[in-house]
């Protein structure tokens, strides 16, 4: 279900670090409750693009609106009423493994929202049975879960303030498949659930299938093809077609050096 | 041509250091003063800079005045001076070697420590969590370290104070043959106040830069463990040397005649 207006829309986004020009131009729209993937190889921008609309980057040039609102140079209370909305699943988890489990998830109530530790611990728990994970697993410390354990919790932190808009890094990625199906389908559940706007980057084609509205894809620095999720097989495009189907051969060259 | 060109880049490069230290500075103090304040956190960083650095700067202090005391008898018995022991111990542990060798050994506990934690937490994307969560981390995580180790220096070095007059004392009695109470009153008898207020004012300047350096190699580690591992020693080796270099600055602000 998708709105006209877009929720997020970045036009002409440029980032370099130093001489390598990371994002080259980028143009995307995201309508309100619409869960966009973007896909692309290693080291072709993708975590950079959702760094710099999530504010973590500063973009070189070009403009990033969030409902309306040219979210580039915003800081202090704005920046920070501006993330409030926001939900983000970072590729490793990045869980505090100074906090337990509960805490992490229910950190964005406590320091952002100012909820009480007690209340914020009951909603922490809420969350972790939505992802699955019982109040025991609550006490525990990051460093004692599995691999897809942490990225439960890490879903169930990205929700707990139930934000407008949900950015996922690489959700399924270091996943054994079955893990990593789990992981897709608690993602469309818990953005159905909350009816949030996503943004999703994956290398993952099994992954990007399933969670996807839309797919765009990214390569060098600019979006090179979007469309429907179920168009993508029939995108007639060489370089989405190399991508899709894994081929070492076409347009796209790795770097490879001869032994 | 090439040689005035690395010199200049080195040079270069120093400044940018420099004006990314004094911003970050800047930054981090400003955090300090603004709400909201994180006392739960500050607590811990008090609990863990304070109460667990007593035994090793306990112990360095000790020792610390016991050599002196030693050093200072058998030097100073070639001029008939030995009287001279007990002034000489408590002067040189409230103004120097309290509050330099407690910070050296804090530097070496805890700025390590503070660089390491935080420049995990830098690796692993936890401080980009800290922002994505509506958290500044300059506030969540610099701001009480800074605070805390501001306090908890002084606090270690009164004890360290005590403790290494303390050491002197046991040598002087128990080796040296000085009777207890007049190594006692010669300690209180040229204690003035500027004395140990120098030394404090010392231990509140080495634990700000201590927790300072700390948090500022921490929080600008890049690439995984090897660059943790880099934080971690520019940590300790930059609060020390700057631990020497500010301990003569403030020596010349109160004693330069």
């Amino acid at each position: 279900m998708t709105t006209a207006t877009p929720k997020i829309r970045l036009q002409g986004v440029t980032k370099s670090f130093g001489t390598k020009r990371v994002l080259q131009g980028i143009d995307l729209d995201v309508g309100g409750g619409e869960s966009l993937v973007v896909i692309g190889g290693s080291g072709t921008g993708k975590s950079v693009l959702l760094k710099c609309i999530l504010g973590l980057l500063q973009p070189d040039s070009g403009s990033i609106v969030i409902d309306g609102q040219e979210t580039v140079g915003m800081r202090g209370g704005e920046r920070i009423a501006l993330m409030n909305r926001f939900g983000m699943l970072f590729q490793g988890s990045a869980l505090f493994d100074s906090l337990p489990v509960w805490e992490n998830v229910a950190f964005g109530l406590i320091q952002g929202r100012s909820v009480p530790r007690k209340a914020a611990k009951e909603k922490a728990l809420e969350k972790l049975a939505a992802v699955g994970l019982g109040p025991d697993v609550g006490d525990l410390y990051p460093a004692e879960l599995s691999g897809g354990m942490q990225k439960r919790v890490s879903l169930a932190r990205a929700i707990a303030t139930e934000p407008e808009i949900i950015f996922f890094d690489e959700p399924t990625t270091g996943l054994d498949p079955i893990m990593a199906d789990v992981i897709n389908n608690l993602i469309i559940k818990c953005v159905r659930d909350l009816g949030a706007t996503a943004l999703t980057i994956t290398h993952d084609m099994a992954s990007a299938r399933k969670i996807a509205d839309r797919i765009a894809m990214i390569y060098q620095g600019r979006i090179l093809w979007s469309g429907p999720a179920d168009s993508i097989d029939a995108s007639g495009n060489p370089y989405v077609d190399q991508f899709v189907h894994g081929r070492a051969e076409g347009p796209i060259e790795m770097q490879v050096r001869a032994l | 041509m090439s040689f005035l060109a690395a010199v200049g880049r080195t040079f270069l490069n120093f400044l940018a250091g420099v004006g990314r230290l004094v911003i970050f500075t800047a930054v981090a103090l400003s955090h300090c003063v603004r709400p909201p304040f994180y006392p739960r956190l500050i607590g811990r960083q008090i609990i863990d800079i304070g109460y667990y650095s007593l035994p090793v700067v306990g112990l360095t202090a000790l020792f610390t005045g016991m050599v002196l005391a030693l050093q200072s008898f058998t030097g100073f018995a070639r001029f008939n001076a030995e009287s001279a022991v007990a002034t000489v111990v408590v002067l040189s542990v409230t103004r120097e070697l309290g509050p330099v060798l407690g910070g050296l050994m804090v530097a070496g506990r805890i700025g390590a420590a503070m660089a390491a934690e935080i420049g995990t937490m830098r690796v692993t994307e936890q401080i980009d969590a800290l922002t994505a969560l509506s958290t500044s981390p300059m506030k969540y995580l610099v701001a009480p370290r800074l605070l805390a180790g501001l306090v908890m220096l002084p606090c270690l070095v009164v004890v360290a104070d005590l403790i290494g007059v303390f050491g002197g004392f046991l040598v002087g009695v128990y080796k040296l043959d000085f009777n207890a109470a007049s190594y006692l009153s010669s300690s209180w008898q040229y204690l003035e106040t500027v004395d140990v207020v120098s030394g404090l004012v010392k231990a509140a300047v080495f634990g700000f830069l201590i927790a300072l350096m700390g948090c500022y190699h921490g929080y600008h580690s890049r690439g995984g463990a090897q660059g943790v591992g880099a934080a971690t020693t520019n940590a300790v080796v930059s609060a020390s040397i700057l631990i020497l270099i500010f301990n003569y600055g403030i020596t010349e602000l109160f004693f330069a005649r």
